[in-house]
């Protein structure tokens, strides 16, 4: 993308692509609707919330109306170190969510990896039935797969059946509140945080709270988005397979490589870009979850299943608290986009360390093109 | 290349001659790797296809069946019960038919005004395109959930709440889609415009008949994607609508499975739901089916 500049030609000519008059007045005829709609239902929108996250708009009438007082940063405040329910739930929701954007992201990337790796061999017979098996769960409705969930881990449902073939007892998923990492402290005979972790609060939450993981009735949800997502990442993965050179396999598998280690130094680094992809994109729709806990939990058991996105919509629509309902939807934007840069420097592409080099004998530009 | 921290471990036999670019496959690779490998292979596929057999199977249960049974395969006996009472007692024909009313306008108007917008941004020199771009980008940068509350202030103080106008406007352009297209037209060869253009066609008549139809592929995925997800869509009908005769699919099957007009678990009733909600949307992937798998993105070329 170079910027159009509309400074005067100066003496250098500089090849500069012309504008045609024409195609000016139909360039913008064919951008308008996209631009009246994208402005008027995401832009204007954006800015509207903002407004009304620094208000005590009540959801009667137009949030510009002149009854309308501006409040500063109350609604921030009482989310970040009110030291009320409102804290207490905004912390609880970001533990909850935090919780299953660490298991998720990692989880789905890997899965997908591993199914795509499994599928793209040559000479797997029926290649497109497994494909497309893994990929079908994608294309169903996030109420559709809530539902079947719901049934199939039910105290007496069909997962536990499975689990009870194999000698386990299985929990009553939906209904159970109890953090994951707690109950394997439990099972040690932990069940006490040590005292600096419980007397000290952070949003509101004990942090041995915050260590709790995620409740039984997460995990279920969590599993859900495995089982959801792994299938798109999966054929992200199999096309980027698809597109790496048989040339530097040749020259591993002449080196004497074996599969596994021509996996691990040659074919996942050449797949960074993918992972990068399919990360972001991981981060970005796992701090939004939405449409699951509508569906099937409201939140319970014991607020374990609370996410911001979830709470923000609670907030204005049922509590009629509009200004905080907003203020949760701009923090989470803020942690959204943080991660996402945060990861960029995670996964950048880094110079070739001198160890490597020296191993490699050659100075080279790390994987890509 | 000879300090290579891998431990050589010689192959017996050459390794395959010609490889398929970017497929190093062994020629032969041990039976009972290859055994393993779809062993393990048919499992996942068994977890993946699994709960759908079962939630089909489910729904022709009784609920007395489906609570003592949940793993079967076969009801003990057929009960059509759980249909009957979706189409005959319920609004599920209500929600069916405003899903795809809404799908049918958001998926003819995403594929129409995607693709102006992605030629335009393609082929168009037009002063202020680069602005137009950027804003397409930030736009792609804002996290769906975090527009609930304010794209129900906006589609309120226009007037169009709790209306189809509410309900499909908005989602008649996607920025996701506008780039597709975009990233298609700009891998066509642009000498048959030129040629149109020295015969002194119209850009508009240019795109209508001479771009658009040479555009089928990215077209196709542009209606996939615009009806899958116009069709799974929840949280946006969540807060353009109250109506219960404005409701769809998906809010509709979210309220029964939160409860309403059941007494009990009633999980045939719940899932035979699922499983029609879930027919459309199986249909046009498996007719497409071809596509979705072999495109990374929507420029293929055939």
């Amino acid at each position: 993308m170079t910027a159009v500049t509309t400074a005067p030609p100066t003496a250098a000519p500089v090849p500069k692509k012309k504008h045609r008059p024409r195609d000016t007045i139909a360039g913008w005829l064919f951008t308008a609707p996209m631009l009246v709609i994208l402005g008027l239902f995401l832009v204007v929108p954006v800015g509207m919330a903002l407004w009304v996250s620094f208000s005590d708009w009540t959801g009667r009438g137009s949030p510009f109306s002149a009854n309308v007082a501006f409040v500063g940063m109350k609604n921030y405040q009482d989310l970040l170190g009110g030291g009320g329910l409102a804290e207490r739930d905004f912390g609880t929701s970001l533990r909850n969510n935090a919780w299953y954007v660490v298991l998720v992201v990692p989880i789905q990337t890997i899965v997908a990896i591993v199914l795509a790796v499994l599928v793209n061999r040559q000479v797997l017979k029926g290649r497109g039935f497994f494909r497309t098996a893994f990929y079908f769960p994608s294309v169903t409705s996030s109420v559709a797969i809530t539902v079947l969930w719901l049934f199939l881990f039910g105290a007496t449902g069909a997962v536990n059946k499975v689990l009870g073939f194999l000698g386990i007892h299985g929990p009553s998923w939906f209904q159970d509140p109890s953090g994951v990492v707690h109950n394997i402290l439990g099972a040690f005979g932990i069940t006490q945080g040590p005292a600096f972790l419980t007397d000290n609060t952070v949003l509101g939450l004990p942090l041995w709270d915050w260590l709790a993981g995620p409740s039984v009735a997460m995990s279920a949800f969590i599993i859900m988005a495995v089982f959801t997502t792994s299938g798109t990442f999966m054929l992200l993965f199999i096309a980027a397979l698809q597109n790496l050179s048989g040339e530097v396999q040749e020259a591993a598998l002449i080196d004497g490589a074996n599969g596994w280690q021509r996996f691990c130094y040659v074919t996942l680094p050449q797949l960074r870009p993918t992972i990068f992809t399919v990360v972001t994109l991981g981060l970005i729709g796992t701090w939004q979850v939405f449409d699951q806990i509508y569906t099937g939990t409201q939140g319970g058991p014991g607020k374990t299943t609370l996410t911001p996105a979830y709470l923000s919509y609670t907030s204005a629509f049922e509590s009629q608290e509009w200004g905080r309902g907003a203020a949760i939807a701009f923090v989470l934007f803020v942690i959204i986009v943080f991660f996402t840069l945060l990861q960029r420097l995670v996964l950048r592409e880094r110079p070739v360390s001198r160890r490597h080099r020296r191993i490699y004998g050659a100075p080279s530009q790390g994987a890509g093109k | 290349m000879s300090a290579t921290p891998v431990v050589a471990e010689r192959r017996s036999g050459p390794p395959a001659g010609s490889l398929p670019a970017g497929k190093p496959s062994r020629s032969r690779f041990r039976l009972s790797t290859s055994s393993l490998l779809y062993a393990v292979l048919v499992v996942i596929a068994v977890i993946y296809i699994g709960p759908f057999l079962i939630s089909i199977a489910t729904s022709f249960k009784t609920d007395a069946d489906a609570a003592t049974d949940p793993l079967s395969l076969i009801p003990q006996t057929w009960s059509t019960a759980a249909y009957a009472k979706l189409f005959l007692n319920s609004d599920f024909p209500t929600w069916f038919t405003n899903s795809v009313i809404v799908t049918v306008f958001v998926t003819a108007g995403r594929v129409f005004l995607n693709s102006l917008a992605g030629y335009a941004l393609a082929r168009l020199e037009f002063r202020g395109r680069n602005l137009v771009f950027a804003a397409l980008i930030a736009v792609m940068a804002v996290p769906g959930v975090v527009l609930l509350i304010p794209k129900f202030l906006v589609i309120n103080q226009l007037g169009i709440y709790d209306s189809y106008a509410g309900m499909i406007v908005p989602l008649l352009v996607d920025a996701a889609g506008v780039f597709i297209m975009k990233n298609f037209f700009e891998s066509i060869p642009a000498s048959v415009e030129e040629q149109a253009r020295v015969d002194g066609a119209g850009t508009f008549r240019i795109f209508w008949s001479i771009v658009l139809p040479m555009a089928r592929p990215a077209l196709i995925t542009i209606v996939i994607l615009s009806f899958q997800g116009s069709w799974n869509e929840l949280s946006h009908f969540i807060i353009s609508t109250q109506s219960p005769g404005l409701t769809v699919l998906t809010k509709g099957v979210a309220s029964l499975a939160s409860g309403q007009l059941s007494q009990g678990t009633q999980y045939p009733l719940k899932l035979a739901a699922a499983a029609l909600m879930t027919i459309p949307v199986a249909v046009v992937f498996f007719v497409f089916q071809k596509r979705i798998m072999n495109s990374s993105d929507g420029s293929v070329k055939e």
